[in-house]
């Protein structure tokens, strides 16, 4: 699994960071996301889907 | 000329006024017209107010993809925009939740610091300490109390004055002014004056956070003041908005929340027994799903010709997205009726989607969880102390809940 994030579209909901905090956090000055883990180990795969389906602005995209 | 009938026109002839009224003895479901809408299809017409007919759409996907829809717009000020009450004379100053991007990211990326999920993290123990603090008075208060007054209202209201920088010893004057701002039913004169004497508040407050900044959200919006990033005017704006949106949704779904787990009384003691942080989560994802306390839907107006099954949704034409009956869609959520803490309710739209979700929305998730695993298990015997016809409820409201819920232990 690989996945990439926009940050221009981003609007800071944290709600990557719930669902799958080993592999989104956010950015200090705006809360803007940043992605730690762009190869995501198969075990938080399910985590990263749910991250990616609550994303309110649709800036975290998932290949397989 | 030969007159035929347009099936749209027709439509808007027939279409029923917005916002209905939910039936009697189900003060937790949404109207029974809403639901029948969307039973028949996935695009209806109603009327509102001012005579106009804008769609309205009912299923939970659609409403997803359109509030994420870079054709939608959310400007108050556009043409064919469903507005929920008149524009007070002279009109007001929007904020960003008003706007479309550029200017609502411009606007909106200046105060989501605050909101990040490890700054909310960091809030919880003092958000705690509020609310063990408030138990406690209400323990040594009267009996039976008003929980809207003694609870459920000060615990946000504290909070949002902590984050922002305002003195909550002023509370009684911006609720009462926030109380009208978000009644339907006011004129568009008082509405005008309660927002304008919060404008005022919040601009004398900000003119003290530019002379003496602190460690406060207004302080940081005074910052910017200072360096000529945001009109002083604008600041003043975000100050209300955030101070009104921190106050009445929160308390609302701490209120109306408690309303319901009375009335499931199997689920109360699901939260009861717990103090696991997973299992508290899910419940308050689901009381956000259930009750869906923003009843008036979003507001947007298509830029665009937009089709929705089968059917066009023309340019300059309003949509409201009716996020209470998403919630209760059963293409998305088995037995949607059914409040049911154990099940995964996170897709939940109470929030809205696309890039106006609300920005206050881990605040708000954090301060229900700490309302929820505390209140029922510091007073196991809480119960009402009036029986569910005699609550009143706020129909009249952009925000609904209860006016007061009376109760005992």
């Amino acid at each position: 699994m690989k996945v990439t994030v926009d940050q221009d579209k981003c609007v800071a909901s944290g709600q990557c960071v719930v669902a799958a905090m080993e592999v989104f956090d956010q950015r200090d000055e705006d809360g803007i996301v940043v992605l730690l883990t762009p190869e995501p180990p198969a075990g938080q795969a399910e985590d990263v889907r749910h991250a990616a389906a609550v994303c309110p602005a649709l800036a975290i995209e998932i290949q397989d | 000329m030969t007159s035929t009938v347009n099936p749209v026109d027709e439509r808007a002839a027939r279409a029923p006024e917005f916002p209905m009224a939910r039936a009697a003895g189900c003060p937790f479901d949404p109207p029974p017209g809403l639901r029948n809408m969307q039973r028949e299809g996935p695009l209806a017409k109603v009327r509102l107010w001012d005579g106009s007919t804008p769609w309205l759409v009912t299923g939970y996907a659609d409403q997803r993809a359109l509030l994420g829809d870079p054709r939608v717009s959310a400007d108050i000020n556009r043409s064919g925009y469903p507005r929920q009450a008149p524009m007070p004379p002279g009109g007001t100053g929007v904020s960003f939740i008003l706007k479309d991007d550029p200017e609502h990211a411009r606007l909106r990326r200046m105060v989501t610091a605050p909101f990040a999920i490890k700054r909310v993290e960091a809030m919880r123990p003092g958000v705690q300490k509020i609310v063990d603090d408030l138990i406690d008075e209400l323990l040594a208060g009267p009996n039976p109390v008003d929980l809207v007054e003694a609870f459920a209202l000060p615990v946000p209201s504290l909070v949002i004055c902590q984050l922002l920088g305002v003195p909550y010893a002023d509370h009684d004057f911006f609720q009462e002014n926030s109380k009208v701002i978000i009644n339907r039913n006011v004129t568009p004169e008082q509405r005008s004056t309660a927002h304008g004497n919060l404008i005022g508040y919040l601009d004398d407050l900000m003119g003290e956070k530019i002379a003496h900044p602190v460690d406060d959200l207004l302080s940081g919006l005074a910052g910017r003041v200072t360096a000529g990033e945001l009109a002083r005017d604008e600041a003043a704006q975000m100050g209300v908005l955030l101070l009104i949106a921190g106050h009445e949704t929160t308390a609302n779904m701490i209120a109306l929340g408690t309303l319901a787990l009375f009335e499931h009384p199997d689920q109360l003691a699901l939260l009861r027994e717990t103090d696991d942080p997973k299992r508290i989560s899910s419940a308050v994802e689901e009381l956000l799903r259930y009750l869906h306390i923003t009843h008036s839907g979003r507001r947007r107006v298509a830029m665009a010709d937009i089709e929705i099954g089968g059917e066009v949704i023309r340019a300059g034409e309003g949509l409201i997205l009716a996020n209470d009956i998403a919630n209760r869609d059963p293409d998305v959520f088995a037995e949607p009726d059914r409040l049911d803490l154990r099940r995964d309710a996170r897709r939940h739209v109470a929030f809205g989607f696309g890039v106006h979700q609300c920005l206050g929305q881990p605040l708000a998730r954090m301060e229900l969880q700490v309302v929820y695993n505390t209140l029922y298990r510091r007073i196991p015997t809480l119960r009402p102390a009036t029986e569910l016809e005699r609550i009143p409820f706020k129909h009249d409201g952009s925000v609904y809940g209860v006016y007061e819920l009376p109760v005992t232990w």
